[in-house]
């Protein structure tokens, strides 16, 4: 067992034990409430430099496999948990947390009261901490933490840079703008339609050459408003006056900017697997990965109409335009084959269908 | 929204029984309260006493009746019910509305079923029509078919393909005459039975998915098709042994993200399909070897299970299905826990919850303790940590089997391998046992169906104790603190006192860190103080202190076990209750999850934890408390009382209410016997034997028949009346062990005396005696299982006196302030003591509801400092009605137990039967307690010499009314001589016919008369007519006074209309 110090920003460390790579590292700390799915949490490319801490005690009590990958990366920076399983349940095989973490070269700490992290951050809001295995590195790391973050566009780290086209003869096409686009929606989508990915700085005439019958523009990590988002959401503005729209997620958020609303940075944002969302009279357990949230009021005079909302916080989840077939939601869309009521493959299904 | 209704009825669940235990009265509660914030009229029945349901408050009016359809129905009529709740009171409230609505009844009086309605019943409860839905809807199910006999049964099994099949009766609780059948012999056994058992006389034979993963779902819908999963658990035993006999942890440990979703939507798409509003459970087998999954069974209504979701996560769930059967949609319901949520969510849970059973094989000693899909256990335990090993280790320690660890099991390697192949209440200890002996772990995963990580888990444990055996540094004491450790194990492994351990742990700072159950793992604030211990970096529970008035804790019972039923927990509730009422704030611990005391909003602060003394200590001190109660958590708490005070002297901490010296007193033999004697109170003569020579020559001085038993028992486990050294000797190589350290007690049997119960509160200066009740069998039968009646109902007023008096001395010299429970002996009117109790008793409940004073709040405010005269209570309260408690046993579920009651307790649950008539009173109890009582038909007689000539008008009586009369020889020429027309038939041991068994088969006989004589041989024949009588459930009674008052209602109540009288109308 080796030691470790989580050392936050406000100077406490705390100790606990190593596992995973052996490295430091420093980013934003964000906590998870799902029981399970760490690795596709892990992998989620919303998560982008920020550092996990689990709220369920225990990690990896199933193996790490392919399976469950969701874009062929590790892109949180760090993993905090109460305790990781070294022996994993042998029933879907794969390896161990430890071992995934340290061939992905992500230091992860665990032995660690992660209750207590959510109950600091759930108080003060996202706190920069930083994962260091040499005693010795912690008060340079404290100083650190004081010097302001790099303000990377984390989307230009993690959206391909190349377009990619998924043609399975479905004839109609759907293109994505990669903000951070997961694996899972690709499968899903391409089970039912053609799809072309875009790196996120496409111009809006490469996205309507390609003959894409509606665009999502996907969800991914940090802040829409970055200067490095500016070229995406111009390029939503021009799609959105002839092609059907659907920002997901972040993805959601460019779509307001592009229709002039707002967006703001949350306290401590939607990271989990149960989310409620009101739709009508319908309410969707939802999940959800994002810190940013679109000012309501913002919406006045946008044509957006805030339609969906957060049933706990009252933040919003959902929109569509008044008249264009514009639409954003804050939360993953379901994998249509578990629910029957998938907004975005409804969504889909009848923006595609609607020329024809 | 919510629609209108006048009235609205809410029915219970009954007696305690294996299957159907307290988590009903914590539904129907729920229920009630949530019905009555939203302003509706409640009608509440239910025949089971022991219940805060039945409470006067519960409802606007509260019937204490038998939950039988035509009694509903009278009850609906006089109360003008238009709507009823049938989701609350498990199995048997549903099939009893399921029977209203099919004939008729509901309809006729213009009453509406609220929530899931009776097609939606049928088809998740109704093999066939399940198994189509689930074909409709493409959910897999294991492949089956539905058969009424024997050979069809046959054929079902040709289609299947092979055995092992599942055979599974529709229409019963907790599995009962289900079973596995590996052969055609076994087939046709099991069947039989399963087809004797079912409502419909419908079996299914299905498919074995034996050794697959079993997993659960909580899910809840809303007629507006809104669902959610309040929570995943999963089975740690392998399918092949029922889900209540499992060990479960919650959330699901081993099941993967996409496969979580995958049962997930499967679990919606069914309670769509079946039309469910409110919550359901879904229980899924999936296959570790291909991730195929089949459903298994849908409950359409609230459960054990979900009962214990509720606890696992904070989620209501009895609450929140009442709001939607009255048609809120959940996401207009607020989440009670934050305050600030909507219902409409899905916990999220940051630890881990674990599930022990707590079986009856203490107390059944000849019973198979292998287990199945037939449920034997009588309760569980939840326990809740942040590690798996922690809330494991905690689980163990709460059950109160007499371990605190994994303890070691002495059995030879092969019967420890037989053992991890099948099953029994052993398995957890017998995996760390084959650890400790190096058996290979993915063998033991093997054997056990158990996944390898969870036997590795247990081997954490077994590494952790070999590691604390080489050296207790202050690291590795944290470290097994933080796997759950107790002091106490850590002690024994040190061969130290544990003392010193606690004095270790405080010396480093390693003190409990408590965390709060809040449905959200954290992410909003909470406002409902429910928690749990760990050892982590901070605590959350002293910032929630209020800091004003006195703080007390009450101690809770601990699980449901034969001995320590539900009567503790409403006495709990009571006193908590009481307390707040008188603004102290409330701190209740306990850990089982079918209760209410561990409702979160019963106490100011819950703590669910295992109650040993270490735990209850640690709380103690973190609380700073002022009192403990340790009256009300029956034998756990009272036991509990002379070491908190020990540990505890110095501090403001103080026992409320007699002192734990006074305590011993009435619990220790010697010391009671002095203070007996003192008081000139005549006690039936005794010795303490440390061998079996003592034990023989004390029987003699003291001649037989002798009431043995060992000197430390709970409810009278391994207790017998012995009438010769023959059967001494036996009892003393068979029951229990004799040593300097653990000797047995011999006492004077008084034969033939009449036993009565007292149950009284005292302020040290008065008493106030809440009634005298007086058994129906002779002494000798456990008070638990006796039949008793309120107020005495053959005594004279000079033995009443008598009875009083012994009773108010007693309660003064052992300066009782609180509760007292005495039993007593009536023989040729003189009074004998048997023992006193210095704590709530089973019988608390029952007593407070016939007289209409709750003696637990009156003894808690006692506790507080108020006199009874403060509280206008004294002297001996008078009734105008009878009240008859009788007992239900679980022979039915447990092959090879003999249904003769004995001086060791074997009910489960009870019920009462309330009437100014005691014919009626009587009548209304045994129905209640499920016998049929036959109005009509054939009674078989066989009785004891002595028993002979009282049993004649009770014999002559039943032939007037009709019954043609059987009996064996002896008896058959007893009654002809007297003029009663008798057939006599043989000897079951005779083998010829027509004799008992044979008639009883042919269906002619509807009642038994069997005072069994004293000969061991003699009680052995019975044995067989008994348990055929338990099968048939053809009505049985073994005593004298039993018979004469089953014929008294017989004939007096059975055929006359039964009149309905709420409990406010008796009081």
């Amino acid at each position: 067992m080796v030691q470790a110090f989580l050392v936050l920003e406000n100077g406490t460390v705390l100790e606990g034990v190593s596992f995973g790579h052996d490295s430091a590292v420093l980013g934003d700390m964000v906590f998870t409430t799902c029981m399970s799915g760490y690795q596709e949490s892990l992998t989620d490319p919303a998560y982008k430099g920020q550092i996990l801490v689990s709220a369920f005690p225990l990690a990896g009590d199933y193996g790490v496999s392919d399976r469950y990958d969701r874009s062929g990366a590790v892109h949180a920076a760090g993993f905090i948990v109460r305790e990781h399983s070294r022996e994993p349940s042998d029933m879907y095989g794969g390896v161990t947390l430890d071992d995934y973490l340290r061939s992905n070269k992500v230091p992860g700490i665990s032995g660690i009261d992660t209750r207590d992290l959510v109950a600091m951050i759930r108080s003060a809001g996202t706190i920069r901490v930083a994962i260091v295995r040499d005693e010795a590195g912690v008060d340079a790391m404290k100083k650190k933490l004081k010097e302001k973050a790099k303000d990377d566009n984390l989307v230009s780290l993690v959206s391909s840079k190349d377009v990619k086209k998924i043609s399975s003869g479905k004839g109609t096409a759907i293109g994505i703008i990669d903000c951070g686009v997961d694996r899972g929606l690709i499968g899903d989508l391409s089970e039912l339609y053609d799809v072309v990915i875009f790196p996120h700085d496409t111009k809006a005439a490469d996205i309507k050459a390609s003959g894409a019958r509606a665009v999502i523009v996907s969800n991914g990590p940090g802040d829409p408003s970055h200067p490095g988002m500016a070229s995406t959401v111009k390029t939503v503005k021009e799609l959105s006056s002839s092609l059907p729209v659907i920002g997901l997620s972040l993805g959601a958020q460019i779509v307001a900017l592009a229709f002039g609303c707002v967006t703001e940075r949350m306290k401590f944002g939607h990271h989990g697997c149960n989310q409620p969302v009101k739709h009508g009279s319908r309410v969707h357990i939802t999940t959800q990965n994002h810190l940013y949230t679109i000012n309501i009021k913002s919406m006045d005079g946008t044509g957006l109409v805030a339609d969906q909302m957060n049933v706990n916080d009252g933040t919003l989840e959902g929109f569509s335009h008044k008249e264009l077939p514009v639409y954003g939601i804050q939360y993953y869309p379901a994998p249509p084959r578990y629910e029957r009521d998938s907004f975005l493959y409804n969504a889909l299904k009848k923006v595609t269908e609607a020329g024809k | 929204m919510k629609k209108d209704y006048r009235k609205l009825m809410i029915v219970g669940s009954g007696p305690i029984v294996i299957g159907q235990a307290a988590e009903f009265d914590f539904s129907g509660s729920q229920a009630c309260k949530s019905m009555k914030e939203e302003g509706y009229k409640t009608v509440l029945v239910n025949s089971n006493p022991a219940t805060i349901q039945t409470d006067l408050d519960t409802a606007d009016s509260v019937y204490i009746e038998p939950l039988q359809a035509e009694i509903i129905a009278k009850i609906i009529e006089k109360e003008g019910v238009d709507g009823i709740l049938s989701g609350m009171g498990g199995q048997t409230a549903l099939n009893i509305c399921s029977e209203l609505a099919d004939n008729g009844t509901l309809d006729r009086l213009g009453v509406a079923l609220l929530g899931t309605q009776p097609d939606a019943i049928a088809m998740s409860e109704d093999r066939e029509l399940f198994k189509k839905t689930m074909i409709r809807i493409g959910e897999p199910i294991p492949k089956s078919r539905t058969v009424n006999n024997i050979d069809d049964a046959l054929v079902a099994v040709k289609e299947i393909g092979a055995y092992p099949v599942l055979i599974r009766p529709a229409y019963t609780l907790g599995g009962t005459g289900g079973g596995i059948a590996y052969s055609e012999d076994e087939l046709k056994e099991i069947c039989a039975r399963g087809i004797a058992y079912s409502r419909i006389h419908q079996v299914l034979v299905e498919e074995s998915v034996l050794g697959w993963k079993e997993y659960e779902y909580e899910v809840m819908r809303d007629k507006y098709d809104n669902c959610i999963v309040i929570c995943n658990m999963e089975n740690i035993d392998a399918m092949g042994i029922h889900t209540g006999e499992s060990i479960v942890c919650a959330p699901c440990l081993t099941l993967s993200a996409d496969d979580h979703m995958r049962l997930k939507a499967a679990s919606i798409k069914i309670i769509r399909a079946l039309h469910i509003e409110g919550g359901c459970n879904v229980q899924f087998a999936l296959n570790p070897a291909n991730g195929e999954y089949r459903v298994i069974e849908v409950n359409p209504r609230v459960s054990r299970s979900s009962a214990l979701a509720s606890k696992a996560t904070g989620y209501p769930i009895a609450r929140v299905s009442a709001k939607i059967a009255v048609g809120y949609s959940l996401d207009e319901i607020k989440n009670s826990i934050t305050g600030t949520t909507s219902a409409a969510f899905e916990p999220s849970l940051d630890y881990i919850i674990i599930k022990i059973p707590r079986w009856p094989f203490d107390k059944f000693r000849m019973v198979d303790r292998h287990l199945g899909t037939q449920m034997k256990s009588t309760g569980e335990t939840m326990a809740i940590g942040r590690t798996f090993e922690e809330a494991l280790l905690k689980g163990v320690r709460s059950l109160e089997i007499g371990v605190v660890g994994l303890d070691r099991v002495t059995m030879s390697d092969e019967d420890l391998e037989d053992e991890m192949r099948r099953a029994t209440d052993r398995r957890l200890f017998v995996i760390a046992e084959a650890i400790r002996r190096n058996v290979d772990t993915k063998k033991i995963a093997e054997m056990t169906q158990w996944d390898h990580s969870f036997v590795l888990k247990v081997r954490n444990i077994v590494l952790m104790e070999e590691e604390i055996k080489k050296e207790l540094t202050p690291a590795t004491l944290r470290k097994a603190k933080e796997m759950g450790f107790a002091d106490a194990t850590i002690a024994s492994l040190r061969g130290i006192d544990e003392k010193k351990v606690r004095e270790m742990r405080k010396k480093e700072k390693i003190f409990p860190t408590y965390k709060m159950v809040d449905t959200c793992a954290g992410e909003y604030e909470a406002k409902t103080p429910y928690f749990y211990s760990t050892y982590e970096r901070t605590c959350e529970a002293a910032a929630t202190k209020k800091k004003k008035g006195k703080t007390v804790v009450t101690i809770g019972g601990g699980p449901i076990r034969i001995g320590q039923g539900i009567e503790f927990d409403y006495s709990c509730v009571h006193g908590v209750m009481t307390l707040r009422e008188e603004g102290v704030e409330t701190v209740v611990i306990n850990n089982n999850p079918e209760t209410i005391s561990t409702d979160y909003d019963i106490s100011d602060r819950l703590y669910f934890e295992p109650l040993t003394l270490e735990d209850v200590l640690n709380i103690v001190e973190l609380e700073d408390a002022d009192g403990i109660i340790v009256q009300y958590g029956g034998q756990t708490s009272v036991n509990l009382a002379v070491a908190l005070e020990d540990a505890l002297k110095g501090t403001k901490t103080k026992i409320l209410g007699t002192s734990p010296d006074m305590m011993d007193v009435a619990e220790d033999r010697k010391r009671f016997s002095k203070l007996m004697d003192d008081l000139g109170v005549r006690q039936p003569a005794s010795g303490t034997g440390y061998s079996f020579e003592e034990a023989k020559k004390i029987a003699d001085r003291i001649g037989y028949p002798v009431l043995v038993r060992p000197s430390y028992v709970l409810g009278g486990r391994a207790m017998e009346i012995i009438y010769s050294e023959e059967e001494l000797s036996t009892y003393v190589e068979t029951a229990v062990k004799v040593s300097q350290n653990h000797p047995i007690l011999v006492d004077k049997y008084l034969a033939e005396a009449i036993e009565l119960d007292v149950d009284l509160v005292a302020d040290g200066k008065d008493v106030f005696i809440g009634g005298i009740m007086e058994h129906i069998e002779y002494a000798g039968v456990h008070s638990g299982d006796a039949t008793m009646v309120l107020p005495p109902f053959s005594l004279s007023d000079e033995v009443i006196e008598k009875v009083k008096d012994v009773s108010k001395r007693v309660a003064i010299a052992l300066q009782v302030k609180g509760m007292l429970n005495i039993q007593l002996a009536v023989k040729d009117d003189e009074v004998w003591m048997i023992e006193a109790n210095p704590r709530s008793s089973r019988t608390i409940p029952f007593i407070s509801k016939a007289i209409g004073v709750p003696l637990a709040k009156v003894g808690t405010r006692i506790m507080l400092g108020k006199s009874l005269k403060e509280q206008g209570c004294v002297g001996y309260k008078e009734l105008k009605h009878y009240a008859v408690k009788a007992s239900v046993f679980p022979f039915l579920k447990l092959p090879g137990v003999d249904s003769i009651l004995t001086p060791e307790m074997k009910s489960t649950g009870e019920v009462m039967g309330i009437d100014e008539d005691f014919d009626v009173a009587y009548y209304k109890a045994l129905i209640a307690a499920g016998n049929k009582l036959p109005k009509s038909g054939g009674v078989y007689v066989t009785v004891n010499d002595t028993d002979k000539p009282r049993i004649i008008d009770a014999v002559r009586d039943l032939h007037k009314v009709g019954f043609t009369i059987y009996a064996t020889k002896g008896t058959s020429t007893y009654l002809r001589e007297n003029g009663i027309p008798v057939t006599t038939v043989f000897r079951v041991s005779d083998n010829q016919k027509p004799n008992a068994i044979g008639l009883m088969r042919e269906g002619k006989i509807n009642l038994i008369v069997n005072t069994p004589s004293m000969s061991s041989g003699a009680r052995r024949d019975g044995y067989m007519m008994r348990r055929l009588a338990v099968e048939l459930e053809i009505p049985f009674t073994t005593s004298v006074n039993g018979a004469n008052a089953a014929v008294g209602a017989i004939k007096n109540a059975g055929g006359r209309e039964i009149k309905v009288r709420s409990m406010r109308e008796f009081h």
